[in-house]
Parts: C-alpha cells; sequence; structure tokens
C-alpha cells in the first residue's frame, strides 16, 4: 500500500515536472494556488455533466500537485445576487482564481470587480461576464449555427429546401444560432429555409412542432438545428412518412443512437455539433496558465465538440444513456485555444 | 430594572447576528478584517432596504409581493434611465413610488387584499422591467458607484450605509407622528379612524415609503452590481419578508422594528455566508437556512412564552 501510495506520488511529481517542463515554459509555479469553481445552476444534464468532467480533471490535478485544491461551488439557487455573494464569499476565503459560469452577463460585474481588485484571476465561461478585468471563454453560437449549412452545402453542392428547428423564443442563444444559420443560407445561396418553428431544445416540442408544420412543406433536403431536438425531428418525418432529410444533431444521447442505428441499417450520414460540458475544464486549464504567468488574451472562442460520421460510435460509447456527449480538455487543449486567440 | 418586552424582541436577532458572525469569523478568520467586513456585507444593503420597504407593508397588515419584481424594475431603471437622462430617470422613479400610494390608495378604497394586488402588480413590475431592458446591460450612474464602493474611515461602507438606514426608517416609524399613524392602522384601523385620523392617508403614506425604501434598494443593488438584469433581485420578495419577521416584526398588529428589520436582512445574508463557508452541499443549503430561520424564530417565541409568565406571575 505504502509503496502504491509513494509511485502514484512519485509520478504525480514527474507528471507535474513533465508538465512544466515540456509544455511550458513555467515562469511561476501554481502548487501552491487554489482555484475554485463558482457555478449558479445544476439542474439539468448538462450542468451535471460540467460539474463530474470539472471533478475528473482537477482530481488528479490537484493530486498531482499542479494546483493545491480545485473546489466546485454552485448556489443553492440560480440567481445573480446570490451569485454575487458567493463570489465574495471566495475572495474571502482566498482563493487566487475563480472559474466561473455566471448567471448573468452584467449584474455580477460589481462583485467581478471586487475579486480582481483584490488580485484573484476571475476566468468566466459558458455564461460569461462583461467585466473587462475578466477573461472569457465565449461560445461562438453564430458560427455553430453557420457551421450546420456549410456542411450541408459540402454534402448537397445543389441546395434545396431546408426546415430550421429554433430553441426557445426570447432567449439570446436561440437569436444567435438562427442568425448564424441565415447567415450561412446567405452564403450558400442554393439553400432555401421554407419553414421554421421553435423546439425550444427539447424532443418532443420539436417532434410536436415539426409534425405540424411538415404537411404544408415541400421537398425538404436537411433541417438545421439548435441541439436537442433532432431526435423528435426525426421521429416526425418518419411519422409523416417522408423521405428522411439531412438532420443535424445535437449532443444528447438519444440523438446519437438514432444517428447510430440509421447508419448501421441504411448508412445514414450527418454530423453533430454541440458545446461540450467539459468547457468547465477547458476554463481551468487556461486559469492555471495565467496563474503560471502565462500571457493569456481575455477573449478566447470555446472549440465546438464535432461529430462526424467516423467518430460517431466513438463519442456515443462514452455517452451516458440520457445524458449528453462530453469531452475533457488537457492542458494542451487549453494551450492551443490560447495561443489560436493571440 | 427587568428589561421591556420590545426589548427582548429586539435582543434576538442581534443575538442570532451575533452567533453567527461569530461562526463566521471562526470558520474565516480573514473576514475579521475592513475589506472583510465589506465584503460579507455590501450585498446586504440592498436586501436591507428592501426589507424596510416591506416593513411598512407589513406594518399596516398587508404583504407585498411585488418587492422582488419592484426592486428588479428599479434597477433596470437606475442603470437606463438615471444613467442616459438623469432628470427622466429620476422622474421615473418619483412616478414609481406614486404609483406605489396609488395601489395603497386602490388596496384600502376597494379593500382588495393586498397580496391579490401586489402579486398581480408584480408581473407588471416585472413586465416593464423587460421591456425597459430586454437584454442584461446598463450602467450605474458614476455618483452612485462611488457611493456604493466608497471606503469611510475606521466602518465599511456596508455597515456604515446599515446604520445609516436603521436609524432613518427607526425615526420615521418610532419617532414621527406619521410613524404612530401607520403602526396604529395597523394595530387597530376603527379605532385610528374614530379618533379623526385619515387611514387613507396613513396607507398611502406607507405605500408611499414602501415604494421610496422599494427604489432605494434598487438603486443601492445596481451601485454594487455596476448594472442590471430584469430578473435581478427576484428572491428579495420572500427576503424582504423573511428578514421583518426574523427581526421582530409581526403580520398582524402593527408591530415592527425598523432596527431589527435590517439586522434580520443582514442576519439572512449572513446565513448565506455562513453555510457557504461550511462548505455545506448547495443541495442542503437551502434548507438549512430555513432551519437557522426556524431556530430564530423558535427562540423568540420561546421568550415571548416565558415574557408572558413572567407577567402573570
Amino acid at each position: 500500500m505504502a509503496r502504491r501510495l509513494l509511485s502514484t506520488r512519485s509520478l504525480g511529481a514527474a507528471l507535474a515536472a513533465a508538465l512544466s517542463v515540456a509544455v511550458l515554459p513555467a515562469s511561476a509555479d501554481t502548487s501552491d494556488k487554489r482555484i475554485a469553481l463558482s457555478n449558479n445552476y445544476a439542474g439539468n444534464s448538462w450542468r451535471q455533466a460540467m460539474l463530474t468532467s470539472w471533478e475528473t480533471v482537477t482530481g488528479p490535478a490537484v493530486e498531482a500537485g499542479i494546483v493545491a485544491a480545485a473546489d466546485a461551488f454552485t448556489t443553492a439557487e440560480n440567481s445573480a445576487t446570490e451569485q454575487a455573494a458567493q463570489i465574495q464569499n471566495l475572495i474571502l476565503q482566498g482563493y487566487d482564481a475563480i472559474v466561473l459560469n455566471a448567471a448573468s452577463p452584467t449584474a455580477l460585474n460589481g462583485a467581478v470587480r471586487e475579486a480582481c481588485d483584490a488580485g484573484v484571476t476571475v476566468v468566466s465561461f459558458d455564461g460569461i461576464v462583461t467585466e473587462p478585468c475578466a477573461w472569457r471563454i465565449a461560445v461562438d453560437f453564430r458560427e455553430m449555427g453557420r457551421v450546420q449549412v456549410e456542411y450541408l452545402a459540402d454534402r448537397l453542392p445543389e441546395g434545396g429546401n431546408l426546415l430550421e428547428i429554433r430553441g426557445l423564443a426570447g432567449v439570446f442563444v436561440d437569436d444567435e444560432i438562427s442568425a448564424g444559420i441565415h447567415a450561412g443560407v446567405e452564403q450558400y445561396p442554393q439553400f432555401t429555409i421554407v419553414g421554421s418553428v421553435h423546439g425550444d431544445w427539447a424532443q418532443d416540442v420539436a417532434q410536436r412542432a415539426v409534425a405540424g408544420i411538415l404537411p404544408s412543406l415541400p421537398e425538404i433536403v436537411g433541417v438545421v438545428t439548435q441541439g436537442g431536438d433532432g431526435y423528435g425531428a426525426a421521429q416526425a418525418f418518419q411519422a409523416a412518412g417522408r423521405p428522411m432529410p439531412i438532420i443535424i444533431m445535437g449532443n444528447r444521447q438519444d440523438e446519437l443512437l438514432w444517428w447510430k442505428e440509421q447508419k448501421d441499417a441504411s448508412g445514414y450520414e450527418t454530423m453533430s455539433v454541440s458545446i461540450a460540458p467539459g468547457v468547465s475544464t477547458l476554463a481551468f486549464w487556461v486559469a492555471q496558465q495565467i496563474l503560471d504567468g502565462r500571457e493569456v488574451p481575455k477573449d478566447l472562442v470555446v472549440p465546438f465538440l464535432t461529430i462526424t460520421q467516423d467518430t460517431l460510435e466513438a463519442n456515443l460509447e462514452t455517452t451516458p444513456v440520457g445524458g449528453v456527449a462530453n469531452v475533457e480538455y488537457t492542458l494542451e487543449d487549453a494551450v492551443a485555444v490560447i495561443e489560436d486567440a493571440g | 430594572m427587568r428589561p421591556t418586552a420590545d426589548l427582548i424582541r429586539l435582543a434576538v436577532p442581534f443575538l442570532a447576528l451575533g452567533a453567527l458572525l461569530a461562526g463566521v469569523f471562526w470558520l474565516q478568520p480573514r473576514a475579521m478584517s475592513y475589506t472583510g467586513l465589506n465584503l460579507l456585507f455590501n450585498l446586504a444593503v440592498p436586501i436591507a432596504l428592501a426589507t424596510l420597504a416591506q416593513m411598512f407593508v407589513i406594518a399596516v397588515n398587508d404583504l407585498d409581493l411585488s418587492m422582488g419584481a419592484f426592486v428588479s424594475f428599479a434597477a433596470c431603471v437606475t442603470a437606463t434611465f438615471l444613467h442616459d437622462t438623469p432628470l427622466l430617470g429620476a422622474l421615473i422613479l418619483f412616478a414609481a413610488v406614486a404609483g406605489y400610494a396609488l395601489l395603497g390608495v386602490i388596496i384600502h378604497l376597494r379593500g382588495l387584499p393586498a397580496i391579490v394586488v401586489t402579486l398581480g402588480m408584480s408581473f407588471v413590475w416585472l413586465g416593464l422591467a423587460v421591456m425597459i431592458l430586454p437584454a442584461p446591460g446598463g450602467a450605474a450612474p458614476g455618483w452612485l458607484r462611488a457611493l456604493m464602493t466608497v471606503r469611510p474611515p475606521l466602518l465599511p461602507m456596508a455597515l456604515a450605509a446599515s446604520i445609516l438606514i436603521a436609524l432613518a426608517a427607526h425615526l420615521i416609524m418610532a419617532r414621527s407622528s406619521l410613524g404612530v399613524l401607520i403602526r396604529g392602522v395597523g394595530g387597530n384601523e376603527r379605532s385610528v379612524a374614530r379618533a379623526g385620523w385619515s387611514v387613507l392617508g396613513a396607507k398611502a403614506a406607507a405605500y408611499a415609503l414602501a415604494g421610496l425604501f422599494g427604489v432605494l434598494a434598487g438603486m443601492a443593488l445596481v451601485g454594487l452590481t455596476t448594472s442590471a438584469d430584469a430578473n435581478i433581485a427576484l428572491r428579495y420578495t420572500l427576503l424582504s419578508i423573511a428578514g421583518v419577521i426574523l427581526g421582530g416584526g409581526e403580520f398582524v398588529g402593527g408591530r415592527v422594528s425598523a432596527v431589527g428589520a435590517v439586522v434580520g436582512a443582514l442576519t439572512l445574508t449572513l446565513a448565506g455566508s455562513f453555510l457557504s463557508f461550511l462548505r455545506l452541499s448547495p443541495d442542503w443549503q437551502i434548507g438549512a437556512q430555513g432551519a437557522i430561520l426556524i431556530l430564530v424564530l423558535a427562540l423568540r417565541l420561546g421568550l415571548d412564552a416565558l415574557e408572558r409568565r413572567g407577567v402573570r406571575a
């Protein structure tokens, strides 16, 4: 037992040494630094996966002595004022960096400012904050919409009619992805969006909405989506007995499973684009890099989790039933993202 | 000299606050400093103001379920109009206070249940807030930001502000004839009317004061957060009610205490920090917060019972 303990520890030390020597020009040591995750909500599968990924990646990092602590805090209620209080508490607890998924892009700015003034590094991701002293790892939702049309243009050079499934009306993310899709259609004018429904990012809503609009539509060659709605759309097409278009999938397990079944049965081909909940681990490494003294630009972009025909099986295998596809980031990934932005 | 009933009533919230503060200091000695105290308490300032606003309504035996939405609305106006066009912003906030007074008048004249009216109004305030600020944003007026981040000597801003607003509200409620009248309406409306006072005026004044303190809460909040969000203060509805009761107030009878309400608001804020320092899982935090509330109320009921026995003896 003692020997095993020793060997893991020496392995950890070797790992830490290798990391600091090989990958980064270690200008400062982060082994005594403490990083906290401030999270405002844990009530859906994406956020659950986000917290699990944080544990999976930061646990070994702490053991290896890369950082002294990496604790996750979730507010009891999803509210900006409560999260502001939480951030102020984290300052008092003496954390060196706070990794933040914010309840509001602006209402936490005061607390974030307090943190910066106290010398705490703040890295926001997914739900980002606008306070200039914080780092932002943002999702480019527009691009997420545009790449879907780009993929379809690659698959269907002659173009055709598209059906758009949108998210929840009035939400920023929905507007952004939709704007990206429309920008994509402008870029590839061989496509026309002939119908648009709100699927609320839920299978059942999407299925009902698509079933309702289908009879009024001409032949559809592709369905552009926002994630969470692909399976429902497929069900609606199947029930209506219409030829199956290329439906862009999201990251849910049922979407990937349906895709896999179709692929095995008829060689159905599509792609999936989403944001991996493991982006919390990317934010962790970025915070670690900043603490290490690395020059990091304030605005970074989250890479998409793209699943293709070839990577489908591997991704489906690691996705729990009822969960979402995920990827955990490494220090190298973080360095790559930082270098891309710089 | 035996302590009076009111003194005991006031002692409980102070005891609860002291106990929690001791716990926080023990868990996190870093909090025992000028900056530490400010970080612990600065978000309690808007909550204290909202609690006082709620107190004026509770004093006349009503309950305001729109407080959170109203503070959010005031915050949105502060971050937009008051910042861009100060005169128009001030006018809107003034109109909001007048609107609150009007609510009091309508509730009294038509004999409507305040809970229903204010619940309805909460959607109106929230709707207006979303119209003003469809996406989170806006900016705090410079003077307001400066006021909320000022570093006075000796006492941190959060505590100095709490003492000042508690004192101001105490003067209104306990030392002015208007305060006596408002509490009288809560205690026995009919006898106040028979004595020749205008119950309508008292209710309108109580609601106007609630509106005024609600507006101040929204402004203080924006001064701290630097910008607003239509949903920023929705929690304040329940927090403000809990704060009043925790501070020794009662739902009926005009028995409220301004100093107690402020201490109650500070206690509620501190309870959250205490639980977070304890590293309690968030799943348990809401329950634990409730447990602290029940504990304090049980303490008060126990003291009340003792006091009654003392009177009988």
